[in-house]
Formats: structure tokens, sequence, C-alpha cells
């Protein structure tokens, strides 16, 4: 298990270098610069052009500005965002909690419904709940997450009341960042004891649409794979013995069959939360969530260049990590892979 | 207790708990903004949504321009006088202005001259301790040109300050009256630089506005409270909240869910929708702008004055404002907007005539046309909301007239790029007016020096023109500068360096119980004057 951890953090460097070097240098190739941007109609007058791009610090050769920035970021110092002038990390950390929140929640709703519908269905192979979990699994999966997350603001906040339309939280409330997490956040001592339970119930109802919004996709995933790999394991030899040595039906399938099927549900899951993270900006965009998938789109717009390397690199770590923490997954899912 | 059981007590204590706290709050206020503010200081930003956040709120100007116009009146200046020679601008302070309490700062005495000289010199002076906090670049400072024409900033005593200036320069004052003139706390200042938290003067506002800063969640909310003490009477709601959305459908819906009071820019294709609303109104007013199309006067065959005549022409510029606008915007025929003083309404406009156009276009020695581009505009702004499709009806119309436009884009940073340089032939732009001083559409967009700056997109240098705009800087009283801007505009249309497109509308949404909201000609939004009924 030491040595297998150690290889894969030996891993991590090169692709740390390689990530960051990529970033670097694709937005430079985009074309336009931060600086005209800024400008906007008023126009390039050469000499507060120059003076800007000093300022920036884009005047130097691109090599020696990758050299400034790598020596920098060694050190944790990932540079100031161009447009708020604030420092990367700090910008990233504010938002990261909710991305990363919201992402949670959606994975845990969509292994919640996701694994039950898709054995549920498997067990219950052709027939006709199959065949309505297999089509509305469908039916979610081709649902255009910007199209979903409207109808359900128009069903569920406007027109039965039930849910609010969007943000984290109600305005009413004041709730001081701690962790970020909100559902955490808001059961802190000192918010109880002035506002009780509140804040929190108005959390948890700000994440019930961005939750099902971002979920559906990763849920009829989810489903479709459970259904797939515990067919596929249902009709192996050892599970036809169990049956046939009588065991109970449930037995057979969550004990036997489930176990089995599981590893190709969590290497899914595993992908889906990456790409979770990282494709979050379009709910965030609908449901006014402040997480970084909306910062960084924002980010791309204006060229604001050490806000993209940074977010890069940030995310691309937050990926591999939990890439990392599905194979330690797998060694106890499957202990011969160790 | 069963899940489903559980769930529904959740929502029910919860939709009770957050009717309660709306009772309880009823003078709180929610406006529903499109974006995240980039600072809390209006010297170090340029866009309208972090002025929203901070100048219209939190701080004053010395000047400022009276509610939903572009006069300029007093602020924290009781009164100004202007010298013989133009030159120098003597501001004299209002007493008793009191600057913000705060979580993070406590002032010990009132608002004086030091503070603005602490303001201005910040962006003015390059050895300013502050100077290079934030990055240092003051884009609007700059852009305007401030810090080449003042000459000296001076303090004669503790409530009255001098500006010297380079030249006389009327426009000096609608300068003055704009957001990034703010006035910031010195004393907040040095105690952040004993602190050494310099850059904290940027994000954590201290001023002493309507409104006093109380937090702010990245791209979530931000909070306010009123300024009980505010010198221009205490604003009649309790709580200001800014609830960012940057979804304009989403923030139609919380406005329909009563989650907001008032919204900016609601979505061209709500808008019918909302007229017909039972809780909404819908105000609207002039937009300080224009959208145009720049032939570049530079190159053949645009610097014959018969072509441009004919383009204008040609183009039926009618049409665009139903499939562009939606109908929202006006036809323009001056290059400033009609709400802007001196706009002159004497001006006769090119009427849509391809015949005249194709006879014109013969006069000039293209009786078969000719082959050109055009630069599509890439962003959706105001003033035109989709250049493509403008592009595809104006290469229609200048077919019929046998001139074959290749459209052409680019991504809107080598857009503004490559044309500032010169390198298109025909190109879509518009402008958003800064200060409502007729300068700041006339001079910039269409002066000599503007070919220069890179922001005479026309690249059109005509010594008449230029020598009225330069001559009406330089002279203080309005009738006067009126009449040269007006004799401009007559030149500009007879020269024709651009078709002007529109004038397009600004609207604002709201709940139909806010009262004294009035549309900015400017764009932004004040809310010291709002009331809930």
């Amino acid at each position: 298990m030491k040595s297998f951890l150690k290889d894969k953090i030996l891993q991590l460097i090169p692709t740390l270098v390689g990530i960051s070097l990529f970033s670097f240098f694709i937005i430079r190739l985009v074309p336009g610069d931060p600086v005209m941007l800024m400008l906007g109609e008023r126009g390039a007058d050469p000499k507060i052009y120059q003076e800007m791009t000093q300022s920036l610090g884009l005047d130097k050769p691109v090599l020696e500005q990758y050299a400034i920035y790598m020596k920098n970021a060694v050190q944790g110092d990932f540079g100031k965002s161009i447009v708020s002038k604030r420092s990367v990390t700090s910008e990233f950390f504010a938002r990261f909690p909710a991305t990363l929140e919201l992402g949670v929640c959606a994975m845990i709703f969509a292994i919640l419904l996701g694994i039950p519908a898709g054995v549920y269905a498997a067990v219950h192979r052709n027939s006709l709940p199959d065949y309505l979990l297999m089509g509305s699994s469908l039916v979610g999966y081709s649902m255009p997450i910007f199209w979903w997350g409207l109808i359900l603001i128009i069903i569920f906040s406007v027109t039965l009341g039930v849910t609010p339309v969007s943000g984290r939280l109600s305005v009413m409330f004041d709730v001081p960042s701690m962790t970020g997490f909100m559902l955490i956040d808001s059961l802190s001592p000192e918010v109880i004891s002035e506002e009780g339970f509140a804040p929190f119930i108005s959390a948890v109802r700000h994440l019930i649409l961005p939750t099902i919004a971002m979920g559906t996709i990763p849920l009829a995933v989810v489903a479709r794979m459970t259904r797939s790999s515990v067919l596929e394991v249902l009709s192996a030899p050892y599970v036809q013995t169990a049956k046939a040595k009588g065991q109970s039906f449930n037995k057979v399938v969550w004990r036997h069959a489930f176990r089995n099927a599981l590893i190709p549900i969590v290497t899914v899951i595993g992908l889906l939360f990456g790409s979770i993270i990282t494709g979050a900006i379009l709910t965030e965009t609908i449901f006014s969530w402040p997480g970084i998938g909306k910062w960084l789109v924002a980010s791309i717009h204006a060229r604001d260049y050490p806000v993209i390397q940074g977010g890069i690199l940030f995310i691309a770590t937050m990926v591999i990590a939990i890439n990392f923490l599905v194979d330690i997954i797998y060694t106890y899912v499957n202990p011969k892979i160790r | 207790m069963k899940l489903s059981t559980l769930l529904t007590s959740a929502i029910l204590v919860s939709t009770l708990v957050s009717c309660n706290a709306k009772k309880s709050n009823k003078k709180t206020f929610v406006y529903c903004s499109e974006g995240s503010p980039t600072a809390f200081n209006p010297q170090v930003t340029s866009d309208g949504t972090s002025n929203n956040a901070s100048a219209h709120t939190v701080y004053n100007r010395l000047v400022e321009f009276k509610r939903g116009t572009t006069e300029i009146g007093p602020a924290l200046a009781e009164s100004y006088t202007i010298s013989d020679d133009k030159k120098t601008y003597t501001f004299n302070l209002r007493k008793g202005v009191k600057f913000h309490t705060t979580k993070f700062f406590t002032p010990t005495r009132e608002f004086n001259a030091d503070d603005v000289m602490f303001s201005f010199n910040r962006m003015y002076k390059k050895n300013h301790s502050f100077h290079k906090v934030s990055g240092g670049t003051y884009e609007y400072f700059n852009g305007m040109g401030m810090s080449s024409l003042i000459k000296d900033i001076v303090k004669v005593n503790d409530y009255q300050i001098k500006i010297i200036l380079n030249q006389p320069e009327a426009p000096f004052l609608a300068n003055m009256a704009m957001s990034f003139m703010s006035v910031l706390s010195a004393e907040y200042g040095a105690n952040l630089e004993k602190a050494n938290k310099k850059e904290e003067i940027d994000n954590y506002p201290v001023g002493t506005g309507p409104f006093v800063y109380q937090s702010y969640q990245k791209d979530n909310v931000i909070k306010y409270k009123a300024n009980k003490s505010f010198f221009n009477g205490a604003p009649k709601i309790n709580k200001l909240v800014f609830s960012i959305t940057p979804d304009s459908s989403v923030r139609y819906q919380k406005l329909k869910a009563g989650e907001c009071h008032l919204i900016i820019e609601p979505s061209p294709s709500d808008l019918d929708a909302m007229k017909t609303a039972e809780n909404i109104k819908l105000q609207t007013g002039a937009g300080l702008n224009v959208g145009y199309l720049a032939m570049n006067t530079e190159k053949a065959p645009f610097n014959n004055t018969d072509v441009r005549k004919a383009i204008n022409m040609a183009l039926n510029r009618g049409s665009y404002i139903d499939a562009i606008y939606l109908g929202h915007a006006k036809v323009a025929k001056n290059p400033l907007p009609p709400t802007i003083w001196s706009y002159n309404d004497a001006v006769s406009d090119y009427n849509f005539n391809p015949e005249k156009a194709k006879a014109l276009l013969a006069k000039a020695g293209y009786k078969d046309g000719f082959e050109t581009t055009l630069w599509t505009l890439p962003v959706s702004r105001p003033y035109n909301p989709n250049g493509k499709k403008m592009g595809e009806l104006m290469q229609a119309d200048l077919a019929k007239i046998g001139i074959k436009v290749k459209l052409v884009s680019y991504d809107w940073p080598t857009y503004l790029k490559k044309s500032s340089q010169g390198e298109h032939q025909m190109l879509q732009l518009g402008w958003s007016g800064d200060n409502g001083d007729p300068d700041n559409f006339l001079h910039i967009l269409l002066g000599c020096q503007g070919v220069k700056a890179g922001s005479n997109y026309a690249r059109w240098c005509n010594k008449d023109f230029d020598s009225l705009v330069n001559k009406a800087k330089l002279i203080t009283d309005k009738t006067e500068r009126s009449a040269l801007y007006k004799k401009a505009q007559i030149i500009f249309k007879d020269m024709a360096p651009w078709v002007t497109i529109a004038h397009s509308t600004i609207f604002r949404a709201m709940a139909k119980n806010v009262e004294g909201y009035i549309i900015d000609p400017l764009g932004g939004d004040m809310f010291d004057k709002v009331d809930l009924k």
C-alpha cells in the first residue's frame, strides 16, 4: 500500500508541471489581450496601452513571464487577478467550497437514487419498471441543464413557491463565512444562538433545485451503468451457484452480484465527480451560485491570465485528488488491485 | 417520522421563518444586479456594476449629476468658482459631513480637505503611498485625460481646495462628477497604512454616501444599511441588498417570486410579459448611447464623401430597429443622443433612398459598385445587441446598390486592437456616454486627436469640425458651447463619416410597491430616494 501511494504521488509532479505549461501557453495563444479589453471602445492610446501593459508585467518575453510565474507558484504565490487585483489563491478558495458543496450534494443525489434504480431495473429486466426507469434516465441524460434549471425554477419557485429561485441563502440572514460550506457555517453556535436553525433550513432549501439540476445527468449515467454492470454479473457462474445453493434473493443480489458490479460504477462516479466540478458553469449561472465555474468563465472572457492559470491548476489538482481517492476505494472494493 | 413528513415540515417551518423575516424587514430593498463588482472603489474600477456597488451607494463626489439628469449639482462641495482664465477651479467643501462607521473603521473626525487631497493625489501623484495599490492603472482618471490636464491640486484650508489646470477645459466639471472622482477617507487610509493593509481600501469601503457597506459574499450578495446621517437626507429604506443574479431570465423569475424589488436589464424578450404582469411595473428611459457604422475615411473608396453619403442612404435603419433592437430604440441622426444638451434637432437626416444612393455612387465613379469588408460587432452591447445579424441586413441593403460586402468578425479584444489601428474598412461600433458632456462624444469619437488615440474609428479628421469642438472645450458658458456643438453636428452630417444607427432604450423592471426610483441616463442605479409602500 505504501509504495502504491508513493508511486501515485510521484506521478502527480510531472502532471502538474504539464498542466501549468499547458494552461500558461494555451491562454496566450487565444487572440486578444487583457489591456485592450479594459480599454474597450475608448481605443488603444499607445501611451496608456504601454503603461498598462508594463504595470501588468505583460511586456516581458513569454518565457520570462513563465519563469517568474513558476518561481512564485512554487512558493505558493499564484499571482493577482488582473481584473480584481486580488490574490488568485484567495479568490479561488473563497468560491471553491460553494462548488464543492453543490457537487457533493449532486453526487449524493445521483448515487442515492441512481444505484437502487439501476439495480432494480437490472433485477426486473425487460419489465415495465425497467423500461420506465431507463427511458426516463435517457430523457434526464439528454436534458439541457439550462432549460431544465429554468423549468425547475418556474415549477417549484414561481408556481408552487416552495423553493427559492436562486442564491445560497436568504438575503435576510447573515452567516459569517468560516469554512465556506453554508451547511456547516449556518450551524455554527454563533449563528444558532442569534437566528436559530432558520439559516440552515434556508441553506438546505437553496440547495434543492441546483442539486437536482446538477445531479440529473450523473443520476442517469449512474443508473444506466449500474443496470448494465449488475446484469453482467447476474449471469456470472458464481451468482448462479449462489442461487443454486438456495441463498435468499436479496443476499444474492446485494452481497454477491452488487459488490462485484461496483468496480465500474465506482470508476464512473469518480469520473463524474471530476466532470461535475469542472462542469458547474451552467448550474452556477442559472442558480446564481457563487462557485468557481462562473468565475473561471468570466476570467476567460476578460483574458485574466493569472486567474485562468491558477484556476486550471487548482481544479486539475482537485480532479487528480478525486481520482486518487477512487483508486484507493478500488483497493477496498477489490483487494486484488492492491 | 417518515422522511417525506420530515421534509414537508422543514419546508413549512422555513417558509414561516422566511415570511417572518420578510415582515420584520419590510424596509429591506433587494436589487437583483447582473454581476459582481471587481472592487469597492470606483477609482480603480471602470465598469457600471462596480460603480453601482460603490460610487452610487457608499461614496460621494465634490459635484454630482442631479438625479435622473446629466446636469451637475453640488455634493461634497457646496459651491465652486472658476477663475477668469478658466484654469483654476475652487471648491468650497461642505461642513459637518460624517464618514461611515463600520466594523472595520470608526472615524474620529468629519470630512475635510485632507480627504479630497488624499483621494485625488492617490490617482494623480505617482509617489503617493497608495498610488501603486491595486495595480495603479486608474483607467478612467487617465482615460479622461485628467493626469495631463491637472497641473496642481492645492489645499487652501480645511474646507477649500483648488484644482489648477494646464489649459482651460470645459468638460472638466463633468469629469469631476464621474464615479472615479469619489472621495475616500484619509483617516481610514492612514489607519490601513499603519496596519500594513493598504489594499483593503479598495475592498472594504468607507465613504460619506447614503449607504454603509456591511458585507460582501463573493458573487452572491452585498449588504448595506442606511446612513442615517447622510448629508442629503437619510434613505427611506433601512437596508439595501444586492442579490447578484447574472442570468436575465432568472432575474425576472426572482422578481415574479418576490425575491427582488428591482431588476437590472430585463431581457428584451420578457418585456411584453412584464408590461402585462400584475405586480410588476416597467420604467423606460433614453439611453445615453449611440450605435454607428464607421467608414475608414483614410482608405478608398471611403475617402470620398459621396460614397459615404450613398451608404448612408442605402441602409434601411428603420428596419434594424425592429429586427435588432426589437423596437426598443430610436433611429439616430446625430452622433449625440437627443438627451444631451446641444443636440441639434435641426440637422436633416439621410432618408432611405437606394436610387439616390446609386446615383451618388455613380457620381463618385463607382457606377458598378465595389467590393469591401464590414466588421461586425462580436459582442452584444445596448447600442447594438446583435452585430452579426445587423451586418447581414446591411450586406443585403448594400448589395442593392452594387456594393458587395464581405462580413468579417474577430474576437472582441482583437476587434478593438485592429480597428483602433485603422485596419478596417467599415465597422460597427458604439459608445455609451461617461458624463453627459457633448465633448465626451464629439471630441473623443470624432476629433483629430482621437485618430491617434485610437478612439476615432472613422479616422476622420476634419479641421472645421475639430476647431469647433476644440474651441468649445475652452468656453465654460453653456449657451456658447451649445452653439458650437450644433454647428459641429451639421458638419458631421454633411461629411458623413459614420452612418448613425440607433440610440437604445434603458429598461428597469420593479415590483409595484417600489416608489421614488428614477432611471439614470448614465445607466447607474441609485437607491437613496427609493421607498417601499
